[in-house]
């Protein structure tokens, strides 16, 4: 086990390594080259000679890496030019983080919550009514651009009906204070339940918005993964010992079925991250995918290094945790 | 997979590609050939016929549409009835029954005639995600050794970063973007699947009985890997294209909503009507609801061909 865990932290570092080098490449090759993308339009002739001898760019291109990797650990990764106009590229990214963090922690429950038993059902209840319709769902589920159903749930459930509110993460002057910047968290830890709730109802589109991702992927490999188990010699064998239903479906079942789908959520984080930019820009959420869509839109090069960077680096590091974690469901995984 | 294969992270996309490179393997105990039984199976599956059908339509609709669109799309027709404050958008009307867009021209036309852009971004795009992704991993499943081991480094580095983040980032690096930009972002992000794809596949066939009497009976390596390997391993990368075709379409509206699609509007492509419509989507929904309809259904058509085609193509479904 320990074995295995060091191997993925070399393969991991091996990653982070390419990844830096790909981030290096794609600074150099942006329009006008690394400087005037940097200093966007306030680039003076000084601030711009400045900056080309901070980032050494007469030096031979090893030296170059060298010296961006160096600020890159120090988490200097310039300064904003077009979301926060003058704050520091990292403070964007750790001030907005909480906000994804909350929207795509919602969307993965809500994902899960309704595929996983919607799987289980489908699987039991092959060629049903049900099982037939969820399918076809799922299918449509993937052909609908996600921004696009955003919007519709935004027109319909604030624009329409107005039950709900159409963008931000809390009404403005509400009274709420903010301790991690989860902004429902810091309603209950500080007890103001109405910052809660409000906080609360901000986030039910956005998170229907972006579950909708996850959801037809996940449903999809619960129903498969329970159809194969279902045919196993082991749950056979369990009817036939006379089990009880409900023993043979969580102990034989469930938990081997759902191995797959353990695998399939880590995987889903990158099309959540993605999926944030979009969904975000639509609600106008505060979070690093709105920084991410602003950026792209204004140029803002230093906020996207950062966030192209940390966006990766979650997504690598939450995929060695679910290796680890499936390593410690399925130890057949450790050996291969 | 050994553990030198799976070296480096995303453990577990890479295992469900390899699933479906393995779903692509000859069954050997039947009479009939992987197609031609696959083609017994889809005849009947409805399916494989919806989706076919879908896709028949619309690429005959692109083929005819400047034929039959009623107006021409770039033409400003509408343009009196634009009012920027009571009236951005010319209503439905005789002789435009779907309206106008924004600048005064035809919705239908721009409909009709977007179908040819949209299906050549598709058709683009997966065309040069195939060709890079048939290159690398007919190098790595073909040579084998380092080679390799070098090639899948790189696919492996690629799959790990979020693909449609990446497509974004590529998309960004050009100053000024263009329809040629939009497919080369969205062609890059599939290489590292259809090259792993086609490397697993290929790998199964190395060790398989025609390759083995092949290789004894002395055949060139190259002919070995283009006439007995790569013909045999073809058939879930056929399917992941199939797939790839929905989403290139979709992820070419998921540019342009960012801003990073082509900004020139006088071609109408779907994606681009669709993310374009953003402003006006709490006032003139109709405005994003014909593009995104178009692509909704193309996409799906797309998707149910590819999914049935890959169980067709699956011995282990075939109970």
């Amino acid at each position: 086990m320990l074995r295995f865990i060091v191997r993925r932290m070399l393969q991991m570092l091996l990653a982070l390594f390419a990844l830096s080098v790909l981030l290096f490449a794609w600074l150099r090759s942006l329009p006008g080259g690394a400087v005037s993308a940097l200093l966007g339009e306030r680039g003076s002739p000084e601030a711009a000679a400045e900056l080309r001898a901070q980032l050494g760019l007469d030096q031979p291109l090893p030296v170059q890496y060298w010296s961006f990797l160096e600020r890159a650990a120090q988490g200097d990764f310039g300064i904003s030019n077009g979301v926060y106009i003058g704050q520091p590229a990292m403070d964007v990214f750790l001030s907005r983080l909480p906000a994804t963090v909350e929207l795509s922690f919602f969307a993965i429950v809500i994902a899960l919550t309704v595929a996983i038993p919607l799987g289980y059902i489908a699987a039991r209840r092959r060629g049903s009514l049900l099982d037939t319709s969820s399918v076809i769902s799922s299918l449509i589920g993937v052909a609908v651009p996600i921004f696009f159903l955003a919007y519709v749930l935004k027109y319909l459930f604030a624009v329409r009906w107005g039950i709900l509110p159409p963008s931000g993460r809390q009404t403005a002057g509400i009274d709420a204070t903010h301790i991690t910047n989860f902004y429902v968290l810091d309603g209950i830890l500080t007890r103001e339940w109405d910052a809660a709730w409000d906080a609360f109802q901000h986030l039910i589109l956005p998170a229907f918005a972006l579950a909708s991702i996850p959801f037809a992927v996940i449903f999809r490999i619960t129903r498969a993964s329970v159809l194969e188990v279902l045919e196993e010699d082991y749950v056979r064998t369990a009817a036939a010992k006379g089990l009880r239903a409900h023993t043979i479906r969580w102990r034989h079942v469930m938990r081997n079925a759902l191995i797959p789908v353990v695998t399939m959520i880590g995987l889903q984080i990158g099309a959540l991250l993605a999926g944030a930019v979009l969904t975000e820009k639509v609600f106008a959420f505060q979070g690093i995918g709105q920084a991410l869509a602003i950026g792209f839109e204004r140029r803002d090069y230093p906020v996207l290094q950062v966030l192209i960077m940390m966006a990766a680096l979650i997504y690598i590091v939450v995929n060695l945790l679910v290796d680890i974690a499936y390593a410690i469901i399925d130890p057949r995984v450790r050996t291969r | 997979m050994t553990d030198r294969e799976s070296a480096s992270l995303g453990q577990r996309k890479k295992a469900r590609i390899d699933r479906l490179a393995a779903a692509g393997r000859i069954s050997e105990d039947e009479g009939v050939s992987l197609w031609q039984s696959a083609w017994r199976r889809l005849r009947t599956d409805p399916i494989f016929l919806v989706g076919a059908t879908i896709v028949v339509l619309f690429v005959l609709l692109a083929l005819v549409a400047p034929w039959i669109a009623p107006h021409d799309p770039t033409a400003r027709l509408l343009i009196d009835q634009i009012n920027r404050q009571a009236n951005p958008i010319p209503d439905p009307q005789p002789g435009h029954p779907l309206g106008g867009d924004d600048a005064g021209r035809d919705m239908l036309s721009r409909l009709l005639v977007g179908s040819q852009q949209t299906l050549i971004v598709g058709v683009m795009a997966t065309l040069f995600g195939l060709t890079g992704g048939l290159t690398l991993g007919t190098l790595a499943g073909g040579i084998g050794r380092w080679v390799d081991a070098a090639v899948m480094r790189v696919v492996d580095v690629m799959l790990s970063i979020p693909s449609l983040l990446m497509a974004f980032s590529i998309a960004a690096v050009f100053a000024r973007p263009n329809q040629w930009t939009v497919i080369l972002a969205i062609a890059i992000i599939q290489v590292p699947i259809f090259a792993r794809l086609l490397r697993g596949s290929m790998l199964a066939q190395r060790h398989s009985d025609h390759v083995l009497a092949a290789r004894a009976l002395g055949v060139r390596p190259a002919a070995i890997v283009f006439r007995h390997m790569l013909p045999n391993a073809i058939g879930p990368v056929i399917v992941q294209a199939t797939l790839v075709l929905a989403v290139a379409i979709i992820d070419a509206a998921a540019l342009s909503f960012l801003g990073l699609g082509n900004p020139d509007d006088s071609v109408p492509e779907w994606g681009q009507m669709l993310g374009r419509a953003q402003q006006y989507f709490n006032t003139e929904p109709q405005l994003a609801f014909y593009p995104a309809l178009c692509i909704i259904v193309v996409a799906l058509g797309f998707t149910l061909m590819g999914e049935s085609l890959r169980e067709a193509l699956d011995p282990k479904s075939r109970r």
